[in-house]
């Protein structure tokens, strides 16, 4: 079971996340692919702010995304491998 | 001079010797994580590094214990800007575990318990450059910042140093990392401000 | 929806206790907010550095007016200098409202419990403020958790005798002489006293420091709470 020292929730990528989204993403709902916990992404484990942001399942664990600001730049995974957008931020 | 918030500074980022460019110094030991902590009991503890022809070197915690071990004193610096001097640590160094290991690789990932990993050069980890350390300031390396046992590549960003360290895996291919596959600098040299992907 | 960062003008700081603010900004075409939203607060150094944190929104929409609950983390980079030391009448930039989970909307008529641990209180003074404005039926229930009655925000907002709010104080370390509860932690009790006035699916909020969170809400639904009624929002 995740511990519960460093942890934040998936409210504070509200911010982060309109940056790249139209739409408010702290209410969509999100089924992890490991323990079949779901949930909406507020509610996501959040490690960070820095280096970046890893919002992980509540119940197991597993990377549901992972999000880096740079100067420039918004880096995302959706889950927890390699394989990630880079989207060109003002 | 630009017009918000009027003498904010943040922390001071002056440059001085020891200081890479973009640094402020600090005291303290931030902990800075990307999951969970991971309860690693010594009892179960195993180190392993794995050629890419699959061959496996294993060490035990007891078995690590009784290699020569090295203690060590290193100016150690976060991407995060921070960085803190003359960290005093414990542990073996990585030319001890590459002895008889039969190597044409050039690259490693490294991995860790919770699943973190993070990419090098074999050469950063080889000539008395790194160290599997387990004791920090005369005491057992705690949980957060490591514990049991961590990676010390301390002329590199300190993410390279993995906590929790559990094997390295030797690579023909450089293959990025858990934060080097989002954006961060694959190699992470300080003095030359590698951090993110384009610098 | 597009999020943009704004100015934002620092018209007001009022002192809450020793260490917490609340401040309040006007921000010209500010889209106006629900309560339990937040802000991104952005500061600019002269040389270019930035640094972003998050406050959340303390009072519900009121034209260009923003009022933010700012508690200083000693050592910390922002909130310190955002609690003391910004100038009245300097700008900072924000950008909001954020988060569309933790929010009260005004209309719910269901009688709802919010457990707030120090600043949590934050978000659910505005959801107090919002529900007291709209004139509601549905009761609203407070379990505020503070070290010591110094340390409480709010004070005239969050008193009891309001006829629409039913106020619990739990004191953790220090309780004024005359409280019959022994200072202490939230318990199982305290939360079976606030929720007995709520329906099965009332709607909880709970908002403090992530430990009192992770507590509150294995104690909630030790109590039985449907764990989908239970909302939460965490910090540091």
């Amino acid at each position: 079971m995740p511990d519960t020292a460093a942890h934040l929730d998936g409210n504070c990528l509200a911010g982060p996340l309109s940056e790249i989204l139209s739409v408010e993403a702290t209410d969509a709902w999100w089924r992890c692919p490991e323990c079949a916990r779901s949930g909406p992404l507020a509610e996501l484990h959040v490690y960070g702010p820095e280096p970046g942001l890893t919002a992980r399942c509540p119940g197991c664990a597993h990377v549901a995304l992972r999000l880096v600001r740079e100067e420039r730049y918004v880096w995302l995974t959706l889950g927890g491998g390699a394989g990630a957008f880079r989207f060109a931020v003002a | 001079m630009n017009s918000f918030s009027p003498g904010f500074q943040g922390r001071a980022r002056q440059v001085a010797d020891k200081l890479p460019p973009g640094q402020y110094p600090t005291e303290s030991f931030p902990v800075l994580s990307a999951g969970p902590t991971p309860k690693v009991p010594v009892e179960s503890w195993q180190f392993t590094v794995t050629t890419e022809t699959g061959r496996t070197h294993a060490w035990t915690w007891d078995q690590m214990m009784a290699l020569p071990q090295q203690e060590t004193v290193q100016d150690i610096h976060c991407v995060t800007r921070w960085s803190k001097f003359d960290t005093r640590w414990r542990g073996v160094s990585l030319d001890t575990f590459f002895e008889d290991v039969e190597t044409a690789a050039d690259y490693v990932v490294v991995s860790s318990y919770g699943g973190y990993t993070t990419n090098l050069p074999l050469e950063d980890l080889l000539d008395g450059q790194a160290w599997l350390v387990h004791t920090f300031d005369d005491f057992p390396l705690s949980p957060e910042h490591g514990g049991p046992a961590r990676l010390l590549v301390p002329h590199l960003y300190f993410w390279k140093s993995a906590k929790w360290v559990q094997g390295i895996q030797l690579t023909d291919e450089d293959e990025p990392g858990f934060w080097e596959s989002v954006g961060y600098h694959n190699y992470g040299d300080p003095w030359r401000e590698q951090r993110n992907w384009g610098d | 929806m597009a999020v943009v960062w704004r100015r934002a003008r620092l018209v007001e700081r009022v002192p809450q206790n020793a260490t917490a603010r609340t401040l309040v900004f006007t921000v010209p075409g500010w889209p106006g907010h629900l309560p339990g939203q937040h802000v991104d607060v952005r500061l600019t150094a002269d040389d270019g550095y930035q640094a972003v944190r998050s406050y959340s929104l303390a009072a519900p929409a009121d034209g260009n007016r923003v009022e933010l609950g700012v508690q200083a983390v000693p050592d910390g980079e922002v909130s310190p200098y955002l609690a003391d030391a910004l100038p009245v009448g300097s700008e900072v930039e924000v950008r909001g409202p954020l988060g569309n989970w933790f929010v009260w909307r005004p209309g719910r008529t269901e009688p709802v419990l919010l457990v707030g641990g120090g600043s949590g209180v934050v978000p659910l003074t505005a959801m107090v403020r919002a529900h007291r404005q709209s004139l509601s039926r549905g009761a609203f229930h407070l379990l505020y958790s503070v070290r010591s009655a110094d340390d409480a925000w709010y004070r005239e907002d969050l008193a009891d005798g309001h006829p629409d709010l039913d106020v619990r104080l739990v004191y953790t370390r220090k309780a004024p002489p005359g409280t019959a509860r022994a200072p202490g932690r939230v318990t199982a009790a305290d939360l079976a006293e606030a929720t007995a006035g709520l329906l099965p699916a009332s709607p909880v909020y709970v908002c403090g420091p992530t430990g009192f969170v992770e507590a509150v809400g294995d104690l909630l639904t030790g109590l039985g709470r449907d764990p989908a009624t239970i909302r939460t929002e965490r910090f540091g």
